[in-house]
């Protein structure tokens, strides 16, 4: 499902980030990637998602390579087959709970029929008129779940999404993200320092100078 | 470190990274001060120059003595010079003459001879005397010689020894200038006789414009007044120079307030710059303020630190201003001279020095309504609770408590209470109030009035009709109004003020055209010169103009100037032909009418303009009196007419009345109605054939009418220029703040290109947001700048000027205007935008990565 093939990138001042990283990730996986700060893994997220481009090397999603994209073309990308979840939920605070959850349909151009069954889903039933500012933490990062979830897309990247969040909210979040993942057929991939958090994928990654290694889950 | 370090990080900080905001915060302050400051050192430097040049003409008297008419009887002077406590009399004789090849049509045309007894001047006013070629001393006391002073000569292209030709009623009168007056002010146009010469040369004789004293050392002067006006009596006015000051300071008074006023709009546009700028810099910093709050810094400091940056931009905006203030003046004085089109300061230059005690008081201003700016959002972030203020989300709900609705009712209440007071000193001020509340108070509105209007559409346009970004655009405007709206405050108080100003002009200027349609009946008006207290046409030359056989009908015009008031300019008595039954058939009346039926026996009807109801005090069936004729005589007020020609006052009498009081059958205009078929071109030429037919100052009624809408135009000129510079300082202001806002949404922007929205897309939605609040603000900005029009309309210029007018919309303009400012507000809005679109907006969601 998604390819990267001898992947460099090296920031504007010179240094390196990305030395011929390659990996391959299956439809239906869902991988954590854990590493070092400064390491690179926002950058290979942003490569992987076409806000950025590698210096050399290949990104291929379903055998297209997404580097040689334009920009509106990897915005429709992203659009149609990926979905994002950020630390800080990100979750526009004039638009209802409805309104954010629906987004990605709009984008689309598809039917706004899901996103009661997404609200219900994330457990925020009957909740879709209220505005950000009326939910907790938790609350808005199931918002954002919905939200990445709601277009069925192929390829969901999460980026820190307990790292706001109490440990008793982080675990029901991940248990709850993992299963909105796997029930949407998505493939998955959540960057984390948090071992438990990691410990909820189906493998999990170390980033390194060297590249992507896999390392014996803890959980899951 | 301590806190003072810690303050001037911020500022640094914010500065640097939002150093455009500031850059144009700071020009709108400037641009404001400098407005005002130079308007007010040119109006300061020409009224100045024009007074003391009125001031020199009197030398170093103590009292004047004139009558209430232009000219009365010598035999005072006498009487005057054997009166106890004077020491010094100096009669003066005062005459204004045409030139011929002159243009006569205004005032400033005309050339100021002034008669003086020499052997008198050299104590009380030496400036005036005349400088002869060496060797010729006794030119000064000659019968056919003129002193002139450099600006007349340079006007009149004479030199020392050339003969000059002027006209005085519809005689030609032939003068040597035999010098000059080398202690005349810059510009003064002016030119000296000997009393006794110029009596005899323009038929004066007997007669004086006035007399000037010197008292002895010792008499109270205020006592002596006091005695001495009531001496003479009802029918001369006893005046100081203080007094002469007043009369000159009332003249232009109304017009340079109104026009202080208006330099201040643009400082008021300023004031929402700064305060759009300020606040949405302190929403921007609202999780960095509650960090410090955290961290131990009290809510005084943090007050204390936002009205600091306040001040700087206050204090830098100002002495920037001032600078520039000043060049402006300088230069508009080079280029325009100091009249600014308006024909009050007539002839004079002036020149501009820079007044300590104005820059100050406007640096102040400058400073204060930055603070004033400032103080809203320096509460809200003070008072905000840190831990609520650490959440991202209540950026709008802060901004909801700088524009709380009751503000703005209490704003808009006062202004329709202020609308209902009478002027304070003859001048407007509660009208200029009620302009501005009612300005704050439309503008503090416009979040509720957006959200309101913004819900109302989305709920009727359902999100899957009108696709995502229409419904990011409707979400953020209906559910975040305040963000937005407070970018529009600057446009919204310059469109409001170029909508009133618009209809104001457009009122006046419609208004004046009908009016000179009604005063300007005739096809000619041909006037003479006068001489003294006596109209140009005596009844000779009358019958002889009468019995043309072109015209079919022929009215006669005395037109003189009379004192009622010695602290006020002379009012104009016009005496003609009034249709006794309806004088609305004469004269442009307003309502006030008394029916002749209603008209008392044996009374002398007079008509007033409504500047004698405002500074008189005149109403409609009262009986005046008024010093016409022998004495004075009581006269009944029938009407109140339109008077847009004259603010200081006119009256109109039946001009059999006039002849019958004072046996004055002189005339100075003639209106003629030409017979049908007649040619114009060839009825011109048949007077100009008449024996005293050169003298004649022959005007057709088109040509008049042309040349006041082309002076009422120019007088405009400047108010349009300053209107200009509020929209500019407008757009500005949306510049500034959506930019601004552009960045304070950066990871709104980068959360939507993250999940599938382009880059057009995000530019549309910048554009629709800018576009439609500009809709809506014009909408608001119409109503509110209709509101301010009523008030300039109906109560600022008849509480200024003493003139009313009807309401008259120019919708094209105002079309116009809405259409260039919605596109350049949506341009703005997406010039803003482009960094909305860069990358690092896209990357402004990784401090999350």
């Amino acid at each position: 499902m998604l390819e990267l093939c001898n992947i460099n990138k090296a920031y504007a001042e010179g240094r390196k980030v990305l030395t011929n990283l390659s990996y391959t990730l299956k439809a239906g996986e869902y991988v954590a990637i854990m590493g070092e700060s400064g390491v690179g893994k926002s950058t290979l997220l942003n490569l992987i998602a076409g806000l950025d481009t590698p210096d050399s090397g290949e990104i291929r999603i379903n055998g297209a390579a997404i580097s040689s994209l334009d920009d509106d073309a990897a915005t429709r990308l992203r659009r149609e087959q990926f979905g994002f979840i950020f630390q800080a939920f990100h979750v526009l605070p004039h638009l209802t709970l409805s309104q954010n959850i629906a987004l990605p349909l709009l984008l689309n151009g598809v039917p706004l029929d899901r996103v009661e069954q997404m609200l219900a889903n994330v457990g925020l039933r009957d909740r879709g008129h209220h505005f950000p500012r009326q939910l907790s933490g938790g609350e808005l990062q199931r918002v954002a779940i919905a939200r990445a979830l709601i277009h069925r897309p192929k390829l969901v990247l999460a980026d820190e999404p307990t790292g706001n969040l109490d440990p008793d909210t982080a675990h029901e979040i991940l248990q709850l993200m993992r299963a909105e993942i796997k029930a949407n057929g998505a493939t998955g991939i959540i960057v984390t320092h948090s071992h438990a958090a990691a410990a909820t994928a189906d493998m999990i990654l170390n980033l390194t100078k060297d590249g992507l290694h896999p390392v014996e889950s803890e959980g899951a | 470190m301590n806190t003072a370090s810690l303050s001037r990080w911020l500022l640094f900080g914010e500065w640097r990274a939002h150093l455009v905001q500031v850059i144009v915060a700071l020009i709108a302050i400037a641009i404001g001060i400098a407005m005002g400051f130079s308007i007010h050192l040119i109006n300061t430097a020409a009224f100045n120059e024009f007074s003391a040049a009125s001031k020199s003409l009197s030398g170093q008297a103590d009292l004047q003595v004139r009558g209430r008419k232009a000219m009365f009887d010598e035999s005072l002077y006498p009487l005057l010079a054997n009166t106890a406590g004077v020491a010094l009399v100096n009669p003066v004789l005062e005459l204004d003459v045409a030139i011929p090849g002159k243009q006569h049509n205004r005032n400033d045309q005309k050339l100021k001879i002034i008669g003086i007894d020499m052997f008198r001047a050299t104590q009380i006013s030496p400036d005036l005397l005349g400088l002869p070629a060496e060797g010729e001393t006794l030119d000064r006391l000659a019968s056919d010689t003129i002193f002139l002073s450099p600006a007349a000569m340079e006007w009149l292209q004479v030199k020392q020894g050339d003969s000059l030709q002027v006209h005085a009623g519809l005689q030609t009168v032939t003068l040597r200038v035999a010098g000059g007056l080398v202690r005349a002010r810059a510009g003064q146009r002016i030119a000296v006789m000997d009393i006794g010469a110029a009596q005899w040369r323009f038929q004066q004789l007997g007669v004086l414009s006035r007399i000037e004293l010197k008292l002895q050392d010792g008499v109270n002067h205020a006592a002596f007044k006091a005695r001495l006006a009531k001496e003479l009596g009802e029918s001369y006015v006893v005046a100081e120079l203080a007094d002469q000051e007043t009369r000159v300071a009332n003249m232009s008074r109304a017009y340079r307030v109104n026009l202080n006023m208006l330099a201040l709009v643009a400082l008021f546009t300023g004031v929402f710059l700064v305060f759009s700028t300020q606040a949405l810099s302190v929403i921007r910093r609202r999780q960095q303020f509650a960090l410090l709050r955290v961290l131990g810094f009290t809510r005084q400091q943090l007050l204390r630190q936002i009205l600091t940056e306040g001040a700087i931009l206050g204090v830098i905006g100002s002495l920037l201003g001032l600078g520039l203030g000043y060049a402006v003046a300088a230069l508009a004085i080079q280029l325009l001279g100091g009249d600014l089109g308006s024909s009050f300061f007539p002839g004079v230059q002036p020149s501009i020095y820079f007044d300590s005690l104005a820059a100050l008081t406007f640096f102040l201003v400058g400073l204060g309504v930055t603070l004033l700016g400032s103080i809203a959002p320096a509460l809200e972030a003070a008072r905000a609770k840190p831990a609520l203020a650490l959440r991202s989300g209540s950026e709008d709900t802060a901004m909801a408590k700088l524009s709380p609705p009751w503000f703005a009712v209490i704003c808009l209440s006062i202004a329709a209470l202020f609308t209902q007071l009478p002027p304070i000193f003859e001048l407007p001020i509660f009208g200029y109030l009620a302009v501005a509340l009612l300005l704050i108070g439309g503008i503090a509105l416009m979040p509720r009035f957006a959200a309101w209007f913004f819900s109302a559409l989305q709920a009727r346009w359902h999100s899957g009709r009108i696709g995502a970004v229409f419904t990011l655009v409707l979400a953020r405007l209906a559910n975040a109004p305040n963000q937005a709206a407070v970018a529009l405050g600057g446009i919204l108080a310059s469109f409001s003020l170029m909508v009133a100003m618009a209809i104001m002009v457009t009122s006046f200027r419609v208004s004046v055209d009908d009016w000179l349609g009604r005063v300007l009946p005739a096809d000619l008006y041909v006037r003479a010169a006068s001489t003294g207290d006596q109209g140009g046409f005596q009844p000779d030359v009358q019958q002889a103009v009468a019995a043309l056989p072109d015209f079919d009908r022929v009215d006669f015009f005395r037109t003189q100037q009379l004192m009622l008031d010695a602290n006020r300019p002379e009012i104009t008595l016009i005496a003609r032909p009034v249709d006794r039954s309806d004088a609305r058939n004469t004269l442009p009346m307003t309502d006030a009418m008394m029916a002749p039926a209603s008209w008392p026996d044996g009374v002398m009807p007079v008509w007033v303009s409504e500047a004698m109801v405002d500074l008189y005090g005149y109403r409609v069936g009262e009986k005046v009196i008024l010093p016409i004729g022998a004495t004075s005589n009581e006269f009944l007020v029938v009407g109140v007419w339109r008077d847009y020609g004259r603010q200081f006052g006119a009256i109109q009498m039946q001009l059999a009345d006039y002849q019958a009081l004072t046996g004055d059958v002189s005339v100075n205009t003639v209106a003629l109605w030409l017979q049908t078929g007649i040619n114009l071109d060839a009825a011109i030429a048949k007077l100009r054939q008449l024996p005293f037919g050169a003298a004649l100052e022959i005007s057709r009624s088109g040509d008049m009418r042309a040349l006041s809408l082309e002076i009422f135009d120019r007088s405009f000129a400047v108010t349009y220029l300053l209107e200009l510079v509020a929209v500019v300082i407008g757009l500005l202001g949306v510049a500034a703040s959506f930019s601004a806002q552009t960045l304070a949404r950066a990871k709104e922007f980068g959360m939507l290109r993250h999940i599938g929205v382009m880059r057009r897309q995000i530019l549309t939605i910048l554009a629709a947001e800018g576009g439609l609040l500009t809709v809506l603000g014009i909408a608001l900005g119409f109503v509110l700048g209709w509101g301010i029009s009523l008030i300039l309309v109906f109560i600022v210029n008849p509480q200024s000027f003493h003139w009313t007018m009807q309401l008259h919309l120019p919708w094209s303009w105002l079309t116009l205007v809405a259409v260039i400012m919605l596109v350049s507000a949506a341009l703005t809005a997406l010039l803003a935008g482009r960094q909305a679109v860069s990358g690092h907006v896209i990357r402004a969601v990784r401090e999350d990565w």
